[in-house]
């Protein structure tokens, strides 16, 4: 079978090298000369986070300072990356409360289930995202963390106002 | 009367305005390669930046703005980095000839400056001082001899790393080289005809006297610059380290410090090339329009001024290439190899055969290269200008009509479509599948 190669025919001033070069360098140096950069400075200037935005989590707390957590596990339930680790606790008045409470960051997806599923809006992820660690083990919030952060939390998607407006 | 002998030739030895010699030649001589020498390296490290620089600019970036104010210690920075690295050296390599490789093409790519007059001369209590580390009486034929050595670090480093993608690079810095030398020498005899002295301080001074030679060989000139593009493996001819294709060429087993002197080669040959740009073609360290600076009797505010003048003519072809590489796109390796041999080469050789034809005509009709026309307008300079943008024109339509670069689908005329059925029929037919 003969090779068939197909070949556009194009009129010479779109196959012309020359012409071609020129024209390159003309765009090249009007793009040298715009003083508009699209790099963001990163430290200095920082991207404005959607209210959705799912990062680091947030414990919130009641008035008395308290996690409003209940331990009723459905968090850790949820967890498609299993990361949530409850150990739950009873006082005298048989108030349930978490003993332990630990969200491994580093495996976390951050998903948002957790806060979608808590029925004391405890739980939250966060409009935050510079977490970063030396070591795995610091990745490991405990519930004092938790309830120290200070960001704002995540607004959830909400089906009756879709677009978030 | 002992005593004013001696004293006469005291005199005699130290003119201001005559060429230094003797003793203070030698500490001149020292002195000027130590600061040209610390210039170079100190300009090759801010050139690194300066790439960097444009490119991002061109791509609509800051590029590197942390280190230092406005990210001027960057060069500092790499240089550390480089320093710190771990030296790598591949088992299957060939040690001895892996270690020299990166100092072939360092040092012929250093010594290239040595040749280029960079400033009017600086007359000094012992004498007139060059500004140009060696004055070679055979100033072009020097960088020639030297540029073609700097091929050997590339080849030999090439195949002594024992990589293959580092011999195909090797292997192709070779064959472009050798393509483009030989254009380039072309190109530059036409400079020698006008100017009837190999000597780069020569060529200045009559570039001085008749106008600069860009405008009467201008395609010289171009042909000239493609060439010195090609010889200093800047894209669009960068095969031998086209990324894509072969990771990094020729350097692809370095590390460190013996990578980063491919890397001072290859700043330090562009360089060279912008300098020798400006020398051969835009009148060297000459200020445009100012003939006392250009002239003697020299003086030092002389030397400055032409000193900067030659900085700035040497930094716009710096941009150039870097404005270029930032622009093409790399060439096929066939389209680099036709572009040398097949448009290059043949327009080389016309153009010297025309140049010689009338630079003899002019001599014949006893037109003089310093008379002027009206005044003002070099005649000699005005006429060889006038032909050469006739001949540019004619060169220029007829490879855009020809498509001076050959598209990625060449068209299959009827007779070699007819030799490829021939082919196939000859060849047994292709097994179907696996
Ligand atoms: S965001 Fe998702 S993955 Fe992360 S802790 Fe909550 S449920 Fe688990
Ligand atoms: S779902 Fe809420 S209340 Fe239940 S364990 Fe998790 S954080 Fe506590």
């Amino acid at each position: 079978m003969a090779i068939q190669v197909k070949v556009l025919e194009r009129p010479i001033r779109q196959t012309s090298y020359v012409r071609a070069m020129l024209k390159g360098m003309a765009i090249t140096f009007k793009h040298l000369t715009n003083p508009h950069k699209v790099t963001w400075q990163y430290p200095e200037q920082k991207w404005d986070l959607s209210p959705r935005w799912r990062g680091t989590h947030r414990m919130l707390t009641d008035e008395n300072g308290k996690a409003k957590c209940v331990a009723c596990g459905l968090c850790p339930q949820i967890c498609p990356a299993n990361c949530i680790k409850l150990v739950p606790g009873e006082d005298e008045e048989g108030n349930r409360y978490p003993l332990v409470y630990e969200i491994d960051e580093f495996r976390c997806i951050f998903c948002g289930y957790c806060q979608e599923v808590c029925p004391e809006e405890a739980i939250h992820v966060g409009r935050h995202y510079e977490n970063s660690e030396y070591s795995r083990a610091g990745f490991v919030y405990d519930l004092e963390r938790l309830t120290a952060q200070t960001h704002p939390v995540c607004e959830m998607w909400d089906p009756a106002d879709p677009r978030g407006e | 009367m002992n005593m004013c002998a001696a004293l006469m030739l005291f005199q005699h030895a130290y003119d201001p305005q005559a060429p230094v010699h003797g003793a203070p030649w030698l500490w001149f001589s020292i002195i000027k390669i130590l600061v040209v020498f610390t210039v170079l390296m100190v300009t090759i490290a801010y050139l690194t930046l300066a790439e960097r620089k444009i490119s991002a600019w061109i791509q609509d970036r800051h590029g590197p703005n942390r280190v230092g104010p406005r990210g001027l210690a960057q060069p500092l920075a790499d240089g550390l980095k480089n320093i710190m690295k771990e030296e790598t050296y591949p088992s299957a390599a060939y040690s001895p000839l892996f270690i020299l490789a990166p100092v072939m093409s360092f040092i012929p790519a250093l010594i290239t400056f040595a040749v280029i007059p960079f400033a009017a001369p600086l007359p000094t209590r012992w004498g007139l001082v060059d500004m140009s580390i060696a004055d070679l009486p055979v100033g072009f034929l020097y960088i020639l001899a030297i540029a073609s050595l700097g091929v050997y670090g590339i080849v030999l480093a090439g195949w002594s790393s024992n990589n293959k993608y580092a011999l195909l690079g090797g292997l192709r810095s070779s064959a472009q080289m050798v393509s483009y030398e030989v254009s380039m020498g072309l190109a530059v005899v036409s400079v020698l005809l006008l100017s009837g002295n190999v000597s780069l301080s020569s060529i200045v001074s009559s570039q001085v006297k008749t106008g600069w030679y860009f405008f009467p060989l201008l395609i010289g000139f171009f042909l000239f610059l493609v060439a010195a593009f090609a010889e200093t493996n800047r894209l669009p001819f960068d095969l031998p380290e086209a990324e894509s294709e072969l990771i990094a060429g020729y350097h692809t087993e370095y590390s460190s410090m013996k990578f980063s002197m491919f890397f001072i080669a290859e700043y330090s040959n562009m360089t060279t090339a912008s300098a020798l740009l400006t020398t051969l073609f835009f009148g060297g360290w000459a200020v445009p329009f100012w003939t006392t600076v250009n002239t003697a009797p020299w003086h030092w505010w002389k030397t400055v001024i032409t000193l900067v003048c030659f900085m700035l003519k040497t930094g716009f072809f710096l941009f150039l290439y870097m404005w270029i590489r930032w622009t093409l796109p790399r060439f096929r390796y066939d389209q680099l190899m036709s572009v040398g041999w097949k448009v290059m080469l043949p327009i080389a050789l016309a153009y010297l055969v025309v140049m010689a034809g009338a630079v003899l005509a002019l001599d014949a009709a006893g037109i003089a290269p310093t008379a002027r026309l009206g005044g003002f307008l070099p005649t000699y300079w005005t006429l060889l200008g006038v032909l050469n943008i006739v001949l540019a024109v004619l060169v220029f339509v007829v490879l855009d009509r020809g498509r001076l670069v050959s598209p990625a689908s060449a068209r299959v005329g009827p007779v070699e479509l007819a030799e490829l059925r021939a082919m196939s029929t000859r060849r047994p037919a292709p097994v179907q599948g696996d």
